[in-house]
Formats: C-alpha cells, structure tokens, sequence
C-alpha cells in the first residue's frame, strides 16, 4: 500500500517545477503549519507564552500566533502554569471540548509534575494524570526559546503521523478515544487522584 | 452567433453555490474515508470556560431591579464628574468648591430619599 516516489525522482522532476507529493504529506503540511493554540494560561509560564506569541520572539513564523479563545477553534493546548486541583476539572473539560486531532504541551515543571508546589495540598502534580501529553517542557518558566522549541517537536511529530494504515495518527482510528473522564472534587483529593488508562509514570527500580 | 450578455450571471450563481458547498462536501469525504467523528457529551457541551454550565440562556431580572439600576447609574454618572473635581481640586476657587459641594449634597439628598422610600429594600 505504502508508495514512496523516489527521492531522487522528486528532486530532478521539481528542478523542472513539478512539485510532487502524496495526500498524507500535504495534510500533515497543513496541519503543523497552522497549529492554533487554545488560549489560556495559568501563572508564571503564561508570560512566556505571551512573550512567545508577541513580536520578539514571533510565534507566527511557525503558524502558531492564532489563539483562539474557544476550544471549538483549537488544535493545541499549552497548559502553561500551575495547575490547582480547583483547576484541574476545567482544563480537562477544556480539553475534551476541543476537536481533534488535538495536542498538549506540557509547560514548566509545575505542568509537569507540579514543581515547586509538588508538596502543597492544592496542586495537581502533572497534567499528564488527566490528558495525554505530546511535549513536555521543563523549565521554571521556561523561556521563550523552549516553548519554540517545544513547538518544532510538535511540528516534527505531526509531520511523522500517518494517514492509512496500521500504524495511523491516533485520531483518525475509530476505537480511540476523544474524551477523557474530568475529576471531580472529593473529600480530600480529586476523585480519582488520575487516569490509570493513561497516567504511566516511571518506576524506580528496586523501589 | 453572439454571447448572451447576461451569461455571466448564471456562472456567478454556479459558482456561488460551488464554492461553499465544496468545502462542506470535502469535509464530509474527510470524515467519511479518513477521520471518524468522535462527538461526546462534553465535546458537545455547551462552552463556558470550562465550567458546566448552569440553567438557561434566558435568564429573566425581576422589574424590581430598575430601581437599583437607576441609582446605580446617578452615582455612576457624578462619580465622572467627581474626578476632574478630585484632579483640579487645589487650584479651585472657593465658588467652584461649594458648587461641587451642593452638587453632592444633592445627590446625597437623592440617595437618602430613595432610602428613605424604601427603594433600597427588595420588593418581593
């Protein structure tokens, strides 16, 4: 099924000014050339996401400047910040609202695993409990520059996700899912503390 | 033989009806062939930042409120007139003080009335 034209082909036959390429190519060029994230932010790592999008740093030059203030519009989430467990139904129901095919970057370590407030009682440790994460970026905030960086990864794995076959993006396959269950508030914790379906963290040996 | 000057219309109205109709059609052959819908009870939810969403959209205010959107908007007015008062306030000639000053008292008279009528009291 798989056809690739030759490399060599290709580049003799756009010398000439035939530009050859197949359906997957052209969609996954569309795609990581107008990611549009979701806009929000959530503490510090929020400033470097404006940063990121404003004029010096220029997130546009990547087709990402288009924040869109509702879900319906968005093909990123970048949870950028602290996330509460106040907060932590929100986002979720946020991400669930979003069509996809969808992504998530992981912003500053609080995003990740909760960071410097890991020990507080009110801060989730990691989003990554509730919502798959593509790219994660450690940092405290990061800068500007990791969030770009964090941004080609996407666009590098966008670029990689195929079209048919056995292996094809998780959002064209009809059995995978598209919502994740939000938590709800319980007695002490978010009921349930995370998503074991996807929530794999790393075991330390011998422990 | 003479093309009909009107012909052009008709390829505007064809092309009217292509154009949005294309992408609509193409999305469906996308979904159809390549990305299944996936809709769900939040995805379809209505959005409110997040938060579920509580009763209806048409939300009706009692009449009794007019009483308090009408004293809200008095005091929301002098408040613009208080600030060009508060910015010259120490290069004011004693004339233009106590105009203020009755302007105030005015005002205060009114809110005090008002209380006094019971207008501060919600009418059940």
């Amino acid at each position: 099924m798989e056809q690739k034209i030759d490399e060599g082909l290709r580049s003799e036959l756009q010398k000439q000014g035939i530009w050859v390429t197949s359906m997957q190519e052209l969609y996954n060029w569309g795609r990581r050339s107008s990611i549009w994230p979701l806009q929000f932010g959530l503490a510090c790592c929020a400033i470097e996401m404006i940063a990121t999008a404003a004029s010096r740093y220029d997130l546009a030059r990547f087709g990402g400047e288009v924040f869109r203030p509702s879900p319906r519009q968005a093909d990123l989430m970048i949870v950028a910040g602290t996330v509460t467990k106040k907060m932590a139904p929100q986002i979720v129901r946020l991400y669930n609202q979003m069509p996809d095919p969808k992504y998530v970057i992981s912003m500053g370590a609080c995003a990740i695993s909760g960071g410097p407030f890991k020990q507080g009682y009110n801060v989730l440790k990691g989003i990554d409990r509730y919502i798959p994460v593509d790219v994660y970026i450690p940092g405290c905030p990061p800068r500007p520059e990791a969030l770009l960086h964090a941004f080609m990864d996407l666009q590098r794995k966008i670029d990689g996700q195929k079209l048919t076959g056995a292996g094809k993006a998780d959002h064209l396959k009809k059995t995978q899912a598209s919502e994740f269950p939000v938590p709800e508030f319980g007695e002490h914790d978010l009921e349930p503390p995370a998503n074991p379906q996807i929530f794999h963290p790393p075991e330390i040996e011998g422990a | 033989m003479t093309p009909e000057p009107y012909f052009f219309l008709l390829i505007f109205i064809g092309v009217a009806f292509v154009f949005p109709i294309a992408p609509l059609v193409l999305a469906w052959l996308w979904r159809h062939f390549f990305q299944p819908a996936k809709p769900g009870a939040a995805k379809n939810a209505t959005y409110e930042c997040g938060v579920e969403s509580l009763g209806e959209a048409q939300v009706q205010f009692q009449s009794q409120f007019y009483l308090y959107a009408i004293i809200f908007l008095i005091f929301d007015v002098e408040s613009i007139f208080l600030i060009p008062f508060a910015v010259a306030f120490t290069g004011l000639p004693i004339g233009a003080f106590v105009a203020i000053l009755v302007f105030l008292l005015l005002l205060f008279e009114g809110l005090v009335w008002a209380w006094s009528k019971g207008c501060l009291n919600w009418a059940k």
